[in-house]
């Protein structure tokens, strides 16, 4: 790879701060003690202790999956601390009252929650190593009936609503991470939105890992009642350490009759040094249920960081009509390692799916698409669409595509195209030859590839995912 | 009046240049006055693309001996954009593909580039649009094809149009056509030399490459060159190309024998 192409892929990662704030971690290792702690803490309902342990229990008998094209060391999960929360852990009314050594970080971060609310218009709920800080404009959604808070204060506020549908989207025994999850989660957001109602504003919340041996499992819940729509964003940073942390998150959503969820993720955990020490493993399970007739179910992912993303946020079609999209830009540098896709189960009858994935691979990177499209018997006429390109940036990167397609009813027609490029020299110097440096060549590049896929995130975070992968490729030319 | 050395645009001195350990270059020397054409022909393999891709500063070409002065400035001293920005602009022989980014987008970005370099005013997509639409009239290119990806897809004579046309929006001081002339017919000649005609003047300067002398039946050069292993052998008026066209390059062979004594 030539000396233009090195230095346009090594960037130095703007979010590897660590902030100064006091945080009560609990002692290393899993056990059911640990768990009893976590919802003692939480001064938690018996049968939320119950679904933990049981979680627990079926985590114990699952092994490790090593299905997934990456490679890492084994996790060592006695390791790891299950529960930090940032102190004092008073409550908050306020933005005002956030400690104000957060709200720095989240400047830092490019957040600032007060601007970025008021002019925005966008509630942010901030998960700041496992606990939810604070969510504003809380009350302003309250007027239209609409919850938007921490999964924690939505168990003890509204108990009767998470215990109808959590575990519902995403069984505890689901995987062998969605089980530890279960077991364990601590925080996360929880949104409602009542019988049709169209959330007026973007839902945000912003993750952070903020502790070094700390891992983050936080559980977001999203329902959407009949004829309600929401469209939900999410951010992801953490800082620099030279040691692994694991982020095993679980979302489920569930969209009842004319019921319509958009939830976008734009995901840049920290991601490892050039030779690949430290950086997040980011083992997600996001799962949506269109549970209703009409009901539309969309995922929209931007994922430029962590060490290894292994995530496959999927759409169950159960209602008749029901709709699910998942576009994907996943984008990976130095020893990156990605497999994401998605899954898209066809149930009911008329029911459509459209994937788009779009991965980019630098440096020594590994990306991988994994999908899998499945019409089940009853589907009559469902509909499939498929798009993977993949794009190469150098020459000791790779990109991989493992499509599954399993049609089990003949009136269902499903494509899939697949298309790999690569970012040259001749490209760059084509552009160079017209006045453009390679910065702005692979800029233009790569989110000209992109943009089938930024078109649908809401403006304000096509805006940051445009500049943040343009950051992420782009470096000091000399 | 004008300072003669002020007229001199580009002047290439005794260029040596090689790719993965080949010397391809063997000793160029070339002067270029404002307000010139030079044609610069050869066989397959003489040069001649290389001297191209050497002037716009091509990555997989290094300079081992050698000058080139370009409007007294050191242009080898300088990376491939800063030689653009400074008015040298290349036609591609293979123009380059790049999916995904429109030719709308692509133009003015390198327009607004080299303006702001300028110090002249940036457009708005608005404005440009305006303004590229009349310089395609000139090459009577479908308006369709600003939203189309940068030359994918697009055939042979649309990617040579293409190449010209950046040139009319760039109006670099030296224009240098790689082999432009060739896969296309003879009307698209026809069309892409009255755009060349058009953006010649008194002030800039054009090299054309070449390996036919159709394209400067339309074109008319004020010196041909012929390039052979690396140099310039031959200089001379227009007249030089009508005469390799009748006898073909063998005949400066038998040329080039009889001076060799002299030479050598």
């Amino acid at each position: 790879m030539s000396a233009v192409l090195q230095n346009l892929v090594n960037q130095p990662y703007k979010h590897g701060f660590v902030t100064e704030i006091e945080s009560e971690i609990a002692p290393k290792g899993l056990n059911e003690d640990t768990i009893r702690l976590i919802s003692a803490k939480k001064n938690e309902p018996e049968w939320l202790l119950d679904f933990r342990l049981k979680a627990y229990q079926k985590w114990l008998s699952m092994s490790e999956p090593n299905w997934q094209n990456v490679h890492y060391q084994k996790i060592d999960f006695q390791a790891i601390s299950y529960y930090a929360a940032p102190k004092p852990k008073k409550k908050l009314a306020s933005m005002d009252e956030v400690d104000p050594e957060l709200l720095r970080t989240f400047e830092k971060l490019g957040v600032p929650m007060h601007e970025r609310a008021a002019l925005a218009g966008v509630a942010v709920d901030v998960v700041f190593d496992s606990v939810s800080v604070a969510t504003t404009y809380k009350e302003k959604l309250a007027e239209v009936g609409i919850i938007f808070c921490s999964i924690s204060e939505a168990v003890q506020k509204h108990p009767e609503l998470v215990r109808q549908y959590l575990g519902t989207v995403v069984p505890v025994g689901d995987n062998f991470f969605a089980a530890l999850n279960s077991a364990v989660f601590t925080d996360g957001s929880f949104c409602y939105i009542p019988r049709g109602v169209k959330c007026p504003m973007d839902l945000s919340t912003y993750f952070r890992i903020n502790t070094e041996g700390s891992g983050q499992f936080e559980r977001t819940l999203v329902i959407a009642e009949e004829g309600a729509s929401v469209s939900y964003l999410e951010g992801c940073t953490a800082p620099q350490f030279d040691t692994n942390q694991l982020h095993a998150a679980v979302v489920e959503l569930i969209a009842l009759d004319n019921a319509d969820i958009k939830y976008s993720t734009v995901q840049n955990w920290y991601a490892g040094d050039e030779n690949g020490v430290g950086g997040i493993y980011n083992f997600v399970t996001k799962r949506g249920l269109a549970k209703g007739v009409n009901s539309r179910i969309s995922w929209t992912q931007v994922e430029t960081g962590s060490a290894i993303t292994w995530k496959y946020p999927s759409c169950i079609l159960r209602g008749d009509n029901s709709v699910g999209e998942f576009y994907s830009v996943a984008l990976t540098n130095n020893l990156q390692q990605a497999d994401t896709g998605t899954k898209m189960i066809h149930l009911g009858k008329n029911t459509r799916s459209t994937i788009i994935s779009k991965g980019i691979s630098a440096g020594k990177s590994n990306s991988s698409y994994r999908g899998l499209v499945r019409i089940t018997p009853n589907a009559r006429n469902a509909r499939n669409f498929s798009q993977c390109d993949s794009m190469l940036v150098g020459d000791q990167c790779g990109a991989h595509t493992f499509p599954y397609i399993q049609v089990h009813n003949n009136s269902a027609k499903v494509e899939h195209e697949a298309s790999t490029s690569k970012i040259g020299e001749d490209q760059l110097f084509y552009f160079a030859q017209r006045g453009i440096d390679s910065e702005e060549a692979v800029s233009m590049i790569v989110n000209g590839f992109c943009k089938e896929v930024f078109q649908q995130l809401p403006m304000e975070f096509a805006v940051e995912a445009t500049k943040l992968l343009s950051f992420k490729l782009e470096g000091s030319v000399g | 009046m004008k300072n003669e050395n002020n007229q001199i645009l580009l002047d290439v001195q005794n260029l040596y240049a090689s790719t993965q350990d080949t010397e391809i270059l063997k000793g160029i020397n070339l002067t270029v006055k404002r307000g010139e054409i030079h044609a610069v022909m050869g066989l397959n393999g003489s040069g001649k693309s290389t001297f191209a891709k050497v002037l716009a500063g091509h990555p997989d070409y290094t300079v081992t001996q050698g000058k080139i002065q370009f409007e007294q400035q050191d242009l080898l001293a300088l990376p491939p954009e800063e030689r653009a920005q400074a008015g040298v602009f290349l036609a591609f022989q293979y123009p380059i593909e790049i999916p995904g980014v429109a030719n709308s987008q692509f133009l003015r970005l390198a327009y607004n580039t080299i303006q702001s370099k300028r110090g002249t005013d940036e457009l708005d997509p608005l404005e440009f649009d305006d303004f590229v639409r009349g310089k395609m009239k000139l090459l009577e290119m479908n308006p369709d094809f600003l939203d189309r990806s940068v030359n994918e897809g697009f055939s042979g004579g649309e990617k040579k149009r293409n190449e010209i046309l950046q040139m009319a929006l760039l109006e670099p001081k030296l224009g240098v056509l790689d082999e432009t002339d060739s896969g296309l017919d003879i009307d698209a000649l026809k069309i892409v030399a009255k755009g060349v005609n058009h953006l010649s003047t008194e002030q800039n300067a054009m090299i054309l490459i070449t390996h036919y002398q159709r394209l400067l039946d339309h074109i008319v050069p004020d010196y041909v060159h012929v390039m052979e292993a690396g140099r310039i052998i031959k200089t001379g008026g227009k007249e030089l190309a009508l005469e390799l066209e009748k006898h073909g390059y063998d005949w400066l062979h038998g040329d080039r024998q009889n001076n060799a004594g002299i030479s050598a």
